[in-house]
């Protein structure tokens, strides 16, 4: 076995004309970290409506709720990438296919990425958010209608403002979930990282150099990750939880 | 809106779908979970191990391989294979492998890393005392492993062990980016070939939806079955 080690190959120019090859990985690291953060905007609003309808004592809301999760959690995430990506701009109105398929490139992969990776960790996120509220005794929500609050306000003063804080460990699992996810957003052309060392292999045939740069790069995120969320989790740790101060986000 | 729909796609290509593509989806889920399960309880016990240098392999092992994408673990392994093939068998040549044999062993290397934090937590889910109490019955450790704790462990945490592989059976999906013939693969190429990707897409969506609810549903049936009796 005679590999052809060559690890100058970062400081050559690319053929994509974005500067060396190590530039482009970085541009794509950059792409990678727009999808992620752009999706996890979405994956967190709508993931903790989600959650919340879930557990309201309204049971249709609930069904609605369990049924969103199953649809997104049981179709695997490269299906939905497609489905945003091809099957949507066709059965819109026309006049909006139209556009979608219109948008200039890279906006027209990566709004149908952003979308697909947001809905699709908005179900885990309600999940987690969820479980967190159904942590609490059922007596605080009990409490808060004895108090005279409407179920909405029980939310907002009483059960939110401690469940959203147990659930931050687990949503910062969730959030190198994304940034993971995001390479499967190479399928429908968003060149992120992978997709880059993917090209730098077939221009420079230095498959190692550029998969080991790549492994570096998502290393080095998941290690900034979990550091903030440790301090992240430091700062919103409930007093005398259990659990809560110790829990580390990452792996 | 599904005035156009043309159904009649998915009659002609049904036999290509199912027997080509999911038969290989199928039977990559099944093989990996085998593989993953085996690979995984040993890491598990690696990491568990009180000799440090094992224990922290296992763990460097797991961390690095759960921290990044599973498109690019697949990439990694669809080069590196034939280079440890050659190296195995000690060619001067990288060793030629099949996609099935490529992507299997991705996918049990990869996935043991999630089995192995499941196992980990199956084992020490089992009481110190009875490893104990095993040591004292005059077991060494693979009879106290193989004889008391695994098999507890196993039982305990089948249904975790099963949820993982639906999303195995999920995750086989992204062989797609090698251009292999899975289920998606397979549905991809007749969307390309008769211009229906609405059609087709749908339809994987729909059949990977139905499966996974019925196995979800099945698992939780056990899950059920099994709080009751412990």
């Amino acid at each position: 076995m005679h590999y052809h080690w060559n690890w100058r190959i970062f400081w050559q120019p690319s053929p994509d004309g974005q500067g060396t090859y190590l530039d482009t990985l970085l541009i794509g690291l950059g792409w990678t970290l727009a999808v992620a953060l752009s999706a996890w905007v979405i994956a967190l609003v709508l993931g903790m409506l989600v959650g919340v309808a879930r557990t309201t004592p309204l049971r249709w809301l609930a069904r609605l709720g369990d049924w969103y999760v199953e649809l997104f959690r049981n179709i695997p995430l490269l299906v939905q990438m497609f489905l945003w990506y091809f099957v949507v701009p066709e059965l819109v109105p026309t006049a909006l296919g139209d556009w979608m398929k219109q948008i200039p490139p890279p906006w027209g992969a990566f709004l149908p990425a952003v979308v697909c990776l947001g809905t699709f960790t908005s179900a885990r996120v309600a999940e987690q958010v969820r479980a967190g509220i159904n942590s609490l005794p059922r007596g605080q929500g009990m409490a808060g209608t004895a108090l005279g609050l409407t179920l909405p306000q029980t939310y907002r003063y009483v059960l939110l403002p401690m469940a959203l804080r147990i659930v931050v460990p687990p949503l910062g699992s969730e959030f190198l979930n994304i940034i993971k996810n995001s390479a499967v957003a190479l399928t429908i052309n968003v060149v992120e990282l992978t997709a880059r060392a993917r090209a730098m292999q077939e221009y420079s045939f230095q498959v190692f150099e550029a998969f080991t740069a790549a492994t570096l790069i998502y290393l080095l995120v998941n290690l900034v990750v979990v550091l903030l969320m440790r301090f992240i989790e430091r700062k919103v740790a409930v007093p005398g939880f259990v659990g809560s101060a110790t829990a580390t986000g990452g792996h | 809106m599904l005035g156009g729909f043309d159904f009649d796609v998915i009659a002609r290509s049904w036999r290509y779908l199912f027997l080509d593509g999911m038969a290989f989806t199928l039977r990559l889920t099944v093989f990996a979970m085998a593989g993953g399960v085996v690979f995984g309880t040993l890491l598990a016990m690696m990491r568990l191990s009180s000799f440090k240098p094992l224990a922290w392999i296992s763990g460097a092992y797991v961390n690095v391989l759960r921290s990044i994408p599973l498109v690019l673990v697949i990439f990694w392994f669809y080069f590196l294979v034939p280079y440890i093939g050659a190296w195995a068998i000690g060619s001067d040549t990288p060793v030629r492998v099949g996609a099935f044999a490529s992507s299997l062993i991705t996918f049990v290397l990869f996935e043991a890393c999630y089995y192995c934090e499941i196992m980990r937590a199956g084992i020490q889910s089992i009481p110190r005392g009875q490893v104990w109490a095993g040591y004292a019955m005059g077991l060494n450790y693979w009879q106290t492993m193989g004889l008391i704790v695994l098999p507890q462990a196993f039982r305990n945490m089948l249904p975790v062990l099963l949820t993982q592989t639906i999303v195995l059976f999920q995750d086989v999906s992204l062989v797609y980016v090698l251009s292999i013939t899975d289920f998606v693969g397979a549905a991809s190429k007749v969307a390309e070939r008769d211009g229906r990707l609405v059609e087709m897409y749908t339809f994987v969506a729909v059949v990977y939806f139905a499966a996974c609810l019925l196995l979800s549903h099945q698992v939780r049936r056990l899950q059920a079955k099994i709080a009751i009796v412990r």
